[in-house]
């Protein structure tokens, strides 16, 4: 198993170790995760779960937590919708 | 369907002792985590960036999970538990990158270990990038974020923040200051009963050789977390000590205070809770027959409490007697009372949200907007505070310190679940047979 | 202690709509609450302002409060998330297509715009239905609000007008008194009980609960765009015996997607029930598919406040009570929303004697003096 894998994030590019979450590779790419109901860029804050803050959509599915996903190869998240 | 005669919730030290007690005398035991791997938040796993210490904590660790391993209890990873009846099932979610996956478990006997999360106190600038829970910085970095060379500050309450600061100064972190809001009267008497616990003496004087050119600010708090020139991530933070205050130019901000218990699974099944805690006799049973809590549920109490409560809780289940395991526990709930008693939230913190400072960030209410409401329901029901996918897990304890609104019930689904959670019919059974030690799956 | 013109009973929508008309009219208002406002019936409703046509009765006022929540649209604040959405009705099959086009007809005839869709015209309007469906009824009209607020607003403005809220369950309501459980009483030359399904004031209320589930999703702005209810849902809502559900379901202005619906007698139970919720949701897939994947926040249920005919008990209890200064506007059962402000406007006509904008003699209490209850009730 190589020990990096390749995601989009927004369309972009980014290589990132395995075993990163998509939270930490959001924070790594510093892109908020979702923009809030009045429009702030919110990032991860309890990184267990908790919050919801780093909900971002990944693989098309949307509000997903993304500090409880690990990085995957061509895994894609955007972080706009 | 899974049926198993003793079903436990959450895999972290309380839990990791209780399976292990129960399958070591004959029980079939389950686990279920809503994290990916076994340890909990303290024993989260490291999973990049190993950084190969070799410190107590990861001993200790490491024996407990082997422990477990051999006792033949069976760990699932990954499972979040949506809804719970004392009549005895519960279902959980899975999910991964590409789905979801309900599964139902029935069980006999069900130990309730789902440990707390962060108390979370609005302050203007709190949604800022760039501002984490205190363990939420830790967790991240377990989870593969590098802060090396970043300038942090910790801040908020609890003996958290130390380890927190240790964790980041080893992973190469400039930790300016540790900014603890107790004052250093309150703290004084936990401070002294803690030579009566001498291994907890010896970890917290690792901690400081590790942070010797932080600041350790006792009777201190943020009041604002300020954006950078870009506006858009925090660039630092207002501190002050009540009378003077001051900027600490940073790059993160950790500031959590202290812990709240997660018990929701409790509140849903009916559990008695006469406060925050779920209450327990001296087995660890709760006030339904057939569930059973331990950890930090039942008071916020550390690694060590949670790690005999999860024993007790783990032998009654066994039908073991825990007699000589009881002194321990009762000493270790003293510790915790004392722990209560020096971290108690200061009354200044109520003021630090202003009128246009976000409390809800799920749905982005305001504190000026919670005014003039009777309570939770009536301010719920008109300003959609606690209504966002966080279900107010972090807006409802921060609503309780502020404006002293005591939460209202829990419901299913205790967490988002897709809408086809709903429709799940046994369909696959799958049964363990009783007092068997149910193998690892492959 | 100086007697108030009117009392009402129940900060619900009902009972805010009244406070606001009667403060508006110069009165002294007291309004009690023993709960949270518009946290029972009110907090259980979807807020779908609609046009039924179950009996002309339930046509005339649907569509008399309608047109007041329309002429009033401009000027609701933001919170009360008043959107004219609009309503169709889904139409699975030819014989529910018969009936779209007969009951375009009844609408027409009432002067309510309803268009019919064909198959491709509802497949364009919403693109998230299942293929294979016959067609709908479009109501353009029609619309979302969000209950809560909604009262709220009501309330607001009736406080604003020198309304006094109470907060306090009422023990008695009686001869003009009403006795508080905090030990206060008051005086009135009227009373209005707007209870909802809360009847141990009037044991003699002929109300029922009826459950329903309802069940919140995350957000997903665009996935819906008018309120849908299968045509089937009259047929559901009609029956007065057995549990039913039926394919509804309402874009929220927040992106949310709040989906009904069931029916359940004879079941006090607050929880939520595995059962039904499950064959609420199958019904909700079978018309959308891709509702299935959607992240669902909170399940809830509530109780509405049934009557025999279907239609709500406004103006005097005369018939049900002896007591002159006893009033009513209860008996919604799901159509309180759209039909708070109509009801108002009718209670007060009566009160005042003044000539009502359609006629209100079939919802006068009275009607029901010899409760014709459902069989097994």
């Amino acid at each position: 198993m190589p020990e990096t894998c390749t995601i989009t994030i927004n369309g972009a590019t980014r290589q990132v170790a395995r075993g990163t979450t998509v939270a930490v590779a959001l924070l790594l790419a510093e892109q908020p995760s979702r923009i809030s109901v009045t429009g702030e860029g919110r990032a991860a804050l309890c990184g267990m779960g908790t919050c919801f803050e780093c909900r971002a959509v990944v693989n098309g599915i949307l509000h997903r937590r993304t500090c409880q996903i690990l990085c995957e190869q061509a895994m894609t998240v955007e972080t706009s919708r | 369907m899974t049926r198993t005669e003793v079903l436990v919730i959450g895999a972290g030290p309380a839990g990791i002792a209780a399976a292990t007690a129960a399958a070591e005398n004959g029980c079939a035991v389950i686990v279920l985590d809503d994290n990916l791997s076994a340890g909990g938040q303290i024993w989260r796993g490291a999973t990049v960036q190993e950084t190969g210490s070799s410190s107590r904590g990861n001993t200790t660790k490491r024996r407990a999970l082997e422990r477990l391993r051999r006792s033949g209890a069976q760990v699932l990873g990954g499972r979040c538990v949506f809804s719970a009846e004392a009549s005895g099932m519960l279902q959980t979610l899975q999910e991964t990158g590409s789905g979801s996956l309900v599964e139902q478990f029935h069980f006999e006997k069900l130990i309730l270990a789902t440990g707390a999360r962060e108390r979370f106190l609005p302050f203007p600038g709190w949604t800022l990038p760039g501002v984490f829970g205190a363990g939420g910085l830790q967790s991240l970095m377990k989870g593969g974020y590098r802060v090396a060379g970043k300038r942090v500050v910790v801040a908020g309450t609890g003996p958290l923040l130390i380890a927190v600061a240790t964790h980041l100064a080893q992973e190469g972190a400039v930790v300016s200051s540790v900014v603890e809001q107790a004052a250093l009267a309150q703290l004084a008497p936990f401070a002294a009963s803690l030579w009566a616990h001498p291994a907890k003496l010896v970890q917290g004087a690792r901690y400081r050789a590790k942070l010797w050119k932080t600041s350790y600010r006792i009777g201190c708090w943020v009041l604002e977390a300020i954006a950078g020139s870009d506006g858009q991530r925090l660039g630092a933070v207002r501190v002050t000590d009540g009378t003077r205050t001051w900027t600490e130019p940073c790059d993160l901000l950790a500031c959590g205070y202290h812990l709240v218990p997660n018990t929701e699974i409790a509140q849903l099944l009916g559990c008695e809770l006469p406060g925050d805690f779920v209450q327990v006799d001296k087995t660890q049973r709760t006030s339904l027959p057939n569930v059973f809590c331990a950890g930090e549920p039942t008071g916020i109490a550390g690694l060590e409490a949670a790690m005999v409560q999860g024993e007790i809780a783990g032998l009654a289940c066994a039908g073991v007697s825990s007699a000589p395991l009881q002194k321990r526990a009762a000493a270790e709930r003293a510790f915790c009372d004392g722990m209560e008693k020096a971290f108690a939230l200061r009354r200044e913190l109520r003021s630090l949200p202003r009128p246009d400072t976000i409390v809800c960030r799920c749905e982005d209410v305001t504190f000026g907007s919670l005014h003039g409401y009777t309570g939770w329901t009536d301010a719920k029901l008109q300003t959609r505070c606690g209504m966002g996918p966080c279900q107010g897990r972090v807006c409802g304890p921060a609503v309780e310190f502020l404006l002293g609104w005591r939460p209202v019930s829990v419901r299913q689904p205790l967490f988002p679940v897709p809408l086809q959670a709903f429709c799940f019919q046994d369909e696959r059974v799958e049964i363990n047979k009783m007092n068997e030690p149910i193998k690892e799956k492959a | 202690m100086k007697p108030y013109d009117i009392l009402i009973v129940g900060a619900g929508i009902v009972g805010s709509a009244v406070a606001r008309e009667c403060a508006l009219l110069g009165w002294r208002v007291g309004v009690i609450e023993g709960g949270t406002p518009a946290g029972g019936a009110t907090a259980a409703g979807m807020g779908h302002v609609v046009v039924m046509d179950d009996s002309p009765a339930q046509l005339a006022l649907t569509a008399f409060s309608r047109s007041l929540w329309q002429q009033e649209s401009g000027k609701l604040p933001k919170s009360v998330e008043y959107e004219n959405r609009g309503t169709i009705w889904v139409a699975a099959d030819d014989e529910e297509m018969a009936e779209v086009h007969a009951r375009q007809r009844v609408y027409e005839e009432a002067g309510i715009e309803a268009r019919v869709l064909t198959a491709a015209g509802l497949a364009d309007k919403e693109p998230n239905l299942r293929r294979g469906l016959a067609g709908g009824l479009l109501v353009p009209g029609d619309s979302v609000v969000y209950p809560p607020a909604a009262a709220g607003f009501y309330l607001a403005e009736a406080r604003r007008l020198g309304a006094e809220v109470f907060l306090a369950r009422a023990m008695s309501a009686s001869q003009g008194q009403v006795l508080l459980s905090d030990g206060v009483s008051l005086v009135a030359e009227r009373i209005v009980l707007a209870v909802g399904t809360e009847c141990d004031l009037l044991p003699s209320l002929p109300i029922q609960k009826r459950k329903g589930h309802l069940v919140i999703t995350d957000r997903y702005p665009g996935f819906v765009h008018h309120q849908l209810v299968e045509l089937g849902y009259l047929k559901s809502a009609h029956k007065v015996t057995d549990d039913s559900v039926a394919f509804n379901v309402q874009p929220r202005q927040t992106g949310q997607l709040l989906l009904g619906s069931s029916r359940q007698y004879g079941n006090e139970e607050p929880q939520a029930e595995a059962e039904i919720l499950r064959r609420m949701i199958d019904r909700a897939t079978e018309y959308m598919p891709g509702l299935k994947e959607l992240s669902v926040l909170r399940v809830w249920t509530g109780f509405r406040a049934a009557t025999a005919d279907k239609l709500p008990l406004i103006g005097p209890a005369a018939g049900l009570s002896e007591d002159r200064s006893l009033w009513l506007a209860a008996g919604f059962e799901g159509l309180g929303i759209t039909n708070a402000p109509g009801a108002a406007r009718l209670l007060m006509d009566a009160m005042l004697g003044r000539k009502s904008a359609i006629d209100a003699v079939p919802y006068l209490p009275g009607r029901l003096m010899e409760p014709a209850r459902p069989a097994h009730a």
